[in-house]
């Protein structure tokens, strides 16, 4: 059987003293789209901060293909930074580049190309998010969703094969957010990428994870995981079930 | 080491740029400051050597004063104020913003990316503008002199160039280069330590002016003692 594409095994998050979540114990499989959910406070963007090695764990491992990442040396945790794609809340872009310059940035970081086809790789993958046009802007230039499109412009340039997002619909109307929920099932498609979402968005999540794990901000740790569609049917978990019909009113 | 051995990973063009600002773009306040100090010294120094006759020291006085010590001191102060809370400012939004997230997960080391060109322009520019500062400090305190105190510029500039050798200036020269040090460190520190907040924001933007001024009087001290001990 295939290695899991990512493992969380025995993962505690700890502030100082102050535990965060304990004992996380889920896989995450190639090509799941897979949902970190649960109420606010939980813990859902610090575990996604976690899994991209931004924080060590106070004890656990994360194990990307088997290989434990804080365990590794530098070359072989670079290797798989190498190969992940993060679009973050606020969208990230560096403020003194424009847009074409964000996306250039990785790519002349880790590549040989010249110049010219950066550039051309930079501009295609800004139409692919819907910027053709916008390469000189500065990020303070456009809205918020445009900020976000040209972030996984950016996350998606070195053409990894995990994607993260945290929270890509925060602060996006429901027609941005149902078309980013599109573009992300897209590229999970084109790339043939896993991709992790951290969201409290009801629709994004039953329509497009397949897979999920649910955190609970009381026990502190993992109280449900698998499809978001199946534990809205079967889950036994009440928080979970009121969580997933929106307090009872779905 | 890697900056000096020319393998650190940084934008070229963001080094020109902050060359820029911490440089040419505080030239203003720069002259400013720099002349108003040497007139103060100037007026400060003659009403009291006038009383033996001696006014013609007063160009010994801004000399000394502003090369070894003043000079360096109020560029450094301007700077701090003007560069250390620019710079503590805009690594703290970067830290709100996640940018700085962005860069460690795209395995960029913000310390290559965004201190070390930070540290390389203030130590470049702040013993520059140190120099420039100690000519317009030299002219407020002649200005002063020639107006109120009877000099002519000649006497002025003769007294200041027989009072003033190359290890004054090497000593204001080591105090800018040790300031600009002091300064940058303590406005990337304050920047990268900052908390996720706009409030936080605007303390890390105080606490690097304050921690630089702080830290460029206490150096200051410390240096002027060695210095002397050692007779430069």
């Amino acid at each position: 059987m295939a290695e899991p594409h990512i493992h969380v095994r025995d993962l505690t998050m700890a502030y100082g003293s102050r535990v965060i979540q304990k004992n996380l114990n889920f896989t995450i499989e190639r090509g799941d789209i897979f949902i970190i959910m649960g109420g606010s406070g939980c813990g859902k963007s610090t575990l996604l901060r976690h899994l991209i090695g931004l924080i060590r764990p106070a004890s656990g491992q994360v194990l990307y293909e088997g290989t434990d990442f804080w365990g590794a040396d530098d070359r072989t945790r670079m290797s798989i930074l190498r190969r992940i794609g993060v679009l973050y809340q606020s969208g990230a872009l560096w403020s003194s580049m424009t847009l074409a310059e964000n996306v250039c940035l990785p790519l002349g970081e880790y590549t040989d190309l010249p110049p010219q086809q950066i550039a051309a790789l930079a501009s295609l993958k800004l139409a692919l998010v819907g910027l053709k046009g916008f390469e000189e802007y500065y990020p303070y230039e456009i809205s918020g969703g445009m900020q976000k499109r040209a972030g996984l412009a950016r996350a998606i340039a070195l053409d990894p094969v995990i994607l993260f997002f945290d929270e890509p619909s925060a602060g996006l109307d429901p027609i941005s957010s149902k078309r980013l929920d599109d573009l992300i099932v897209e590229l999970r498609d084109s790339l043939g990428a896993t991709v992790v979402i951290v969201t409290h968005e009801l629709p994004s999540i039953l329509s497009i994870g397949t897979n999920s794990v649910f955190l609970d901000a009381g026990e502190k740790t993992m109280i449900a995981q698998g499809p978001p569609r199946e534990l809205l049917k079967e889950c036994p978990n009440p928080t979970v079930r009121e969580f997933l019909t929106r307090g009872g009113s779905l | 080491m890697r900056f000096f051995q020319g393998k650190a990973r940084y934008q070229k063009r963001e080094l020109w740029l902050l060359i820029q600002e911490c440089g040419p773009d505080a030239l203003p306040i720069v002259t400013l400051i720099a002349l108003l100090v040497g007139l103060i010294l100037a007026y400060v120094g003659a009403l009291q050597l006038e009383m033996f006759g001696a006014q013609v020291y007063v160009a010994n006085l801004v000399g000394i004063g502003t090369v070894r010590e003043m000079g360096a001191m109020m560029t450094a102060v301007i700077m701090a104020g003007r560069t250390g809370s620019a710079y503590a400012a805009q690594l703290g939004t970067m830290q709100v913003n996640e940018e700085i997230d962005a860069l460690k997960t795209l395995g960029l080391s913000p310390m290559e990316f965004l201190i070390i060109p930070r540290m390389a322009a203030l130590i470049l520019m702040v013993p520059l503008l140190t120099l420039y500062a100690d000519l317009v400090g030299i002219v407020g305190g002649g200005l002063a002199a020639v107006t109120v105190f009877d000099l002519t510029v000649l006497e002025y500039a003769t007294q200041t160039q027989a009072s003033l050798n190359m290890h004054d200036v090497l000593v204001g020269l080591i105090k800018a280069a040790v300031f600009g040090v002091l300064i940058a460190t303590a406005g990337c520190l304050r920047g990268i330590q900052c908390k996720r907040s706009a409030q936080a924001v605007g303390a890390a933007a105080t606490s690097a002016v304050v921690t630089a001024i702080v830290a460029i009087v206490v150096s200051d001290a410390m240096l002027t003692i060695v210095i002397t001990r050692i007779g430069i």
